[in-house]
Formats: structure tokens, sequence, C-alpha cells
């Protein structure tokens, strides 16, 4: 997989949490994920075609989404329900949105799906291609995630 | 501005509603109905008065830019502002949009800023 790929992905994330959510996000080291099993509660995931073809996933731990829902809300959220799942879904688009918006800049075209949520203790997030599975963990002040993103080429 | 004009927010995702009503809310927007796709604001437009859309633009059954492109088709509706509001943020939507006649756009992610400002310039 294209490196260049992975880094408008770390940017978008960044930007779409501090945007919608007020809160800043600290990127780790990327690592090659060998499992399918989540770092997180709650996942998105899309579909991402074009150039290559792949997955993305973003995999909150159950604070660290509690904290970024609240604060997009102004609203205390206290459990993972229907509306974390919803926020989650949206936040994955945006993500895709902005991290292709990048891509097309320098000439990598691509569409994304429609966001599919996972939620749940213990569940495993399935890339549909069969490429390597680059995951990015982020910490954050309330609570960490993971981005894993996968493409075919 | 007149604060309290009917706005019609329209997104599928109920997370963006809700966040878009906040942020009118904050803004001292009193009137503010919702739509979860571009066909039930359709319905919407057609049975009661509207004077602003803010509507997003990947849909599941009418997207946003179809919404748009119906309503420009539509003597009674072609007057309505339109603001696009999406992920959506390469310049061939933009150019689309801007084509099919939005009033303006927003890319999501954005700020109570961001569109009040767009809003001072639909109606400034
Ligand atoms: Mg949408």
């Amino acid at each position: 997989m294209d490196a260049l790929i992975i880094n408008p992905f770390i940017v978008a994330t960044k930007n779409v949490l501090s945007t919608m959510a007020f809160i800043d996000s600290k990127p780790g080291k990327p690592f090659l994920k060998k499992d399918n099993a989540a770092r997180g509660d709650v996942t998105g995931i899309i579909g991402i075609t074009g150039d290559a073809n792949g997955t993305i996933a973003v995999t909150f731990e159950e604070l660290s989404i509690l904290k970024i829902v609240s604060n997009m809300f102004g609203e205390e959220m206290t459990e993972l329900n229907n509306e974390i799942a919803d926020a989650v879904g949206e936040l994955t688009n945006m993500i895709s949105g902005q991290a292709r918006k990048e891509l097309a800049e320098v000439g990598k075209v691509f569409e994304g799906a429609i966001p599919s949520v996972v939620m749940g203790k213990d569940h495993s997030i399935i890339h549909i291609t069969n490429g390597p599975k680059v995951a990015i963990p982020f910490g954050t002040e309330a609570g960490n995630f993971t981005i894993e993103v996968c493409f075919d080429r | 501005m007149d604060m309290s004009m009917r706005i019609l927010v329209v997104d599928d995702f109920a997370t963006m509603r809700r966040i878009m009503k906040n942020i009118l809310k904050q803004l001292g927007f009193t009137n503010i109905s919702e739509a979860d796709d571009g066909s039930t604001a359709l319905e919407q437009l057609k049975s009661s008065k509207f004077d602003m859309i803010i509507c997003d633009w990947n849909m599941p059954k009418m997207t946003g830019i179809e919404l748009l492109k119906t309503m420009k088709a539509d003597d009674d509706l072609k007057n309505i502002p339109f603001l696009m509001v999406t992920a959506e943020a390469q310049k061939q939507n933009v150019i689309e949009a801007v084509q099919a006649g939005v009033s303006n756009y927003v890319v999501k992610p954005f700020t109570a800023e961001v569109i009040g400002d767009k809003l001072k310039r639909v109606f400034g």
C-alpha cells in the first residue's frame, strides 16, 4: 500500500474531532495489524473505491466516544446507544470525506460508500480487501481510539 | 436577517440534524424543522412554506443534489435559498452544486461560526 494514502486519514481524523467535538487527539506510531480484533467498543467502517479499493475503520474505546459525542451535542452522554452509533457513523463519513478531498488534490480520486457501525465489547473488524492493515492509535484526554486503513494497493 | 424564518434541516444522520439545530438555535433562529432524506424533505416543502433549506448531499433515497435540481425545476420552490452542507469536498462536487444553483456550500466538519457566516452571505 502507498504510504502517502495513510497520512490524509490521520490529518482528517484530527481535524474532524477538533472541529466537531473540540477534542485534541494525538496520533501514535502506526503498526501493521495482523488480527481482526477491534481495539475499541464501537467501530465505524466505510468502503472506499477508486485509485485503490479498501476500507477504513475508526474504533473508539467507550470513554473516548462518550466524551466526544457529549461535546458534539453539548449534552452529557453516559452509555453506548443508538445515538452514539449514529454519531460514529457520521464521524466516519466526515473523516472519509476530508481524507478523500486531500487525496483528490494530489490526483488520487476516491468515492466513499455509506458507513456501517458495530458496537459491543470484543467485536471484530473485517476488511474486505486483502491488503495490509495499517493501524494508527490515537490518544485523547478522555481515552483512546484507533483508525485502521486497508487498501488493495 | 429574520430570526423567525422557517428553516428545513435535511440529513440522513440524526447526529448531524441535532448538531445543526443546536447551532441554529445558538445563532438565534427559532423556527427549525427537519427531514431525514431528500424525498421526505420534498413532501414537507410541498405541504408547507419554508424560507431556507440546509441540506446534506449523501442520503439513501433522494440525495441533496437531486433535491436541489428538483426544486430548481419547480416554480413554487426554485426561489428558496439552498445551503449544501456535506462531507463531499472535492472540486467536482462543488462545481456540480454551483451549476445546479446552490446558494452556498459548507464542507463538514464545520463550526457554528462558519454556518453563521454562510447564512449572512446567503441573506446579505
Ligand atoms: Mg449523509
